[in-house]
């Protein structure tokens, strides 16, 4: 399984509440979650997401277990995100939610091209190829159905 | 079985997954409404153990807009159609809610909300889920996690002078740092930890995954036993036997001193005599953290016949806690020195609504996160113990605790 997108940068230990503040959790409109992600970390962002692969420093996703996070993410266009690690919560919430993600200790240029397989386990980073963690069998499965609720009908 | 703590409840070594039937399940009004959708999603199914869930309504009570009130109408309905144990709004915090003898020793705990680690105070294994999760547990009553491995506290000596159990809890945070326990266990042993009370278990326990553990858990001793007994509920001791420690750290009690961690990091620390003087304009005392009895009775004794000079904002954990206060005195107390008592709930922790910070201004909390922008865009957060806050309260700027 094999993803694809622009660099996004983001350092270490970016928490949830960074990924989506807790003034706009009140609603089930994802669009809002899309709109307002990262906005207190960088309000140019969110409009960049699109088609991106967000490379961050260690673990991303810490703090809250609002899986409006992951969704936002996803909502907004993100195609995957690499870090070192997640915090244990996000990273189940990502691949619940379909949200492609692999841990990966690799620098980062804004914009350039990147390529992962979380079948293999690497990412190539404008040229560079970097040895990574393969996701589990069962987490692709999870994501390539779209997320845990799409997994479950295609179980039954 | 053999093994740590964790190891034993989920029974497999550590690095094995496993699917197991979950004890204790519960959302709050934040995580529920995602919950019920995805729930809705995959088939409404279930749920197959609804006297095993609980809903209860913590993070945004009573409803501040008619958006807000219309989704937690929906999942009133849901917990009534269900038969699903349901905590209205003032009836506390959920960790605090299920504290009050929803969860025994050895039990499975799964909650959607971070802290749900809260519980490993009574020998639980206790973590925290998205919604998208707790969906499925809902539809099956099951869970599957990767059984972590363990890092130990080993904790020795007793608190003294004016430092208490939240002092002691932001120091491991800190030795351990942000992610240094991340896919991990802490288990909190040691000579120690008999000298810490089931409320002082509960804040240890809680911090847990300020430092990314996936839970944090104490054996259950005669502190246990006798707090479990006082709400009707029996259990046996647990005992520590041969097991894996992935690390090990000491924590001396004796060593701790009143602490300040500034923002926005939980594991950046500083003693609180290092920032005395600093003007604040907000004082919160509350939170799952540092929102129980205890905590309000500490506070209570230092502002007692005073007057606090900033805005102080306190919200008990529960109602049982705010009842405990009335019937005590403590809550008159804490009137009379004028502070502020709010519903019970999360309260201004999560920034949602009342207790919003302005552009500039600084909340001392005794609270678990000091996130930026977490209370309000602007805002800065340090979290301290309640008797620090006590003492800032009084004075308006970050002061020393004296010791009582
Ligand atoms: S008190 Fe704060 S940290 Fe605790 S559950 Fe509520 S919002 Fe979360």
């Amino acid at each position: 399984m094999r993803i694809r997108g622009r660099a996004v940068c983001l350092g270490a230990d970016v928490d949830t509440d960074q990924i989506i503040a807790g003034r706009y959790l009140r609603t089930k409109d994802r669009r809002v979650w899309a709109e307002h992600a990262f906005e207190d970390l960088d309000p140019t962002l969110a409009p960049r997401l699109s088609g991106a692969i967000i490379i961050a420093g260690k673990n991303f996703g810490c703090g809250s277990s609002r899986e409006q996070a992951a969704i936002a993410l996803k909502e907004a266009g993100v195609v995957g995100v690499v870090a070192p690690f997640f915090a244990r919560i996000f990273f189940r919430n990502a691949i619940n939610v379909g949200l492609a993600l692999i841990e990966c200790a690799c620098s980062c240029q804004v914009g350039v091209e990147v390529t992962a397989d979380l079948t293999e386990g690497w990412v190539q980073v404008g040229g560079e190829r970097i040895a990574a963690h393969p996701l589990s069998s069962r987490m692709r499965e999870i994501l390539q159905a779209g997320g845990l609720v799409e997994y479950g009908r295609l179980q039954r | 079985m053999v093994g740590t703590l964790s190891e034993r409840i989920l029974g497999g070594p550590a690095g094995s997954f496993v699917d197991r039937p979950v004890d204790r399940a519960y959302v709050h009004d934040g995580t529920g409404v995602l919950t019920l959708e995805a729930w809705r999603q995959m088939g409404e199914r279930g749920p197959v153990h609804p006297e095993r869930l609980s809903i209860i309504f913590d993070h945004i009570v009573p409803a501040n807009t008619s958006v807000t009130a219309n989704l937690q109408a929906e999942l009133r309905q849901f917990a009534h159609t269900h038969g699903i144990a349901f905590s209205e709004v003032g009836e506390g915090i959920a960790h605090q809610v299920m504290s009050e003898g929803r969860v025994l020793p050895g039990e499975l705990v799964v909650g959607a909300d971070s802290h749900t680690c809260t519980l490993g105070a009574f020998g639980a294994f206790a973590t925290g889920v998205g919604a998208t999760d707790m969906a499925a547990i809902w539809t099956t009553g099951m869970v599957w996690l990767k059984i972590p491995a363990t890092i130990a506290i080993r904790i020795s000596g007793r608190l003294s002078g004016a430092a208490e159990a939240k002092d002691a809890a932001l120091s491991y945070v800190a030795c351990l740092g942000m992610d240094g326990a991340t896919y991990q266990a802490l288990e909190f042993i040691g000579e120690g930890v008999s000298s810490l009370s089931l409320s002082d278990r509960l804040t240890f326990s809680n911090l847990a995954v300020e430092s990314g553990a996936k839970a944090g858990l104490f054996y259950a001793d005669e502190t246990t036993i006798h707090y479990l007994r006082s709400l009707g509920k029996e259990a046996g001791p647990q005992r520590p036997e041969d097991c894996t420690y992935a690390q090990e750290i000491g924590l001396d009690l004796g060593a701790i001193e009143p602490m300040l961690a500034i923002p926005p990091r939980v594991d950046t620390l500083k003693p609180v005599s290092a920032l005395a003087g600093t003007p604040i304009q907000q004082v919160f005392v509350g939170t799952c953290t540092n929102g129980r009895y205890q905590d309000l009775e500490r506070f209570a004794r230092v502002v007692k016949g005073k007057k606090v000079t900033v805005r102080t904002l306190v919200v008990p954990a529960s109602r049982a806690v705010l009842a405990e206060a009335a019937r005590t005195g403590v809550l008159a107390d804490l009137i009379e020195a004028g502070c502020t008592v709010g519903v019970p709930g999360c309260g201004p922790c999560l920034g949602a609504h009342m207790g919003v910070l302005g552009e500039g201004e600084i909340c001392l909390s005794t609270a678990n996160r000091n996130f930026t922008n977490r209370m309000g865009v602007g805002g800065g957060i340090y979290l301290c113990s309640p008797r620090t806050a006590a003492a800032s309260a009084l004075t308006g700027v970050i002061t020393v605790p004296e010791e009582s």
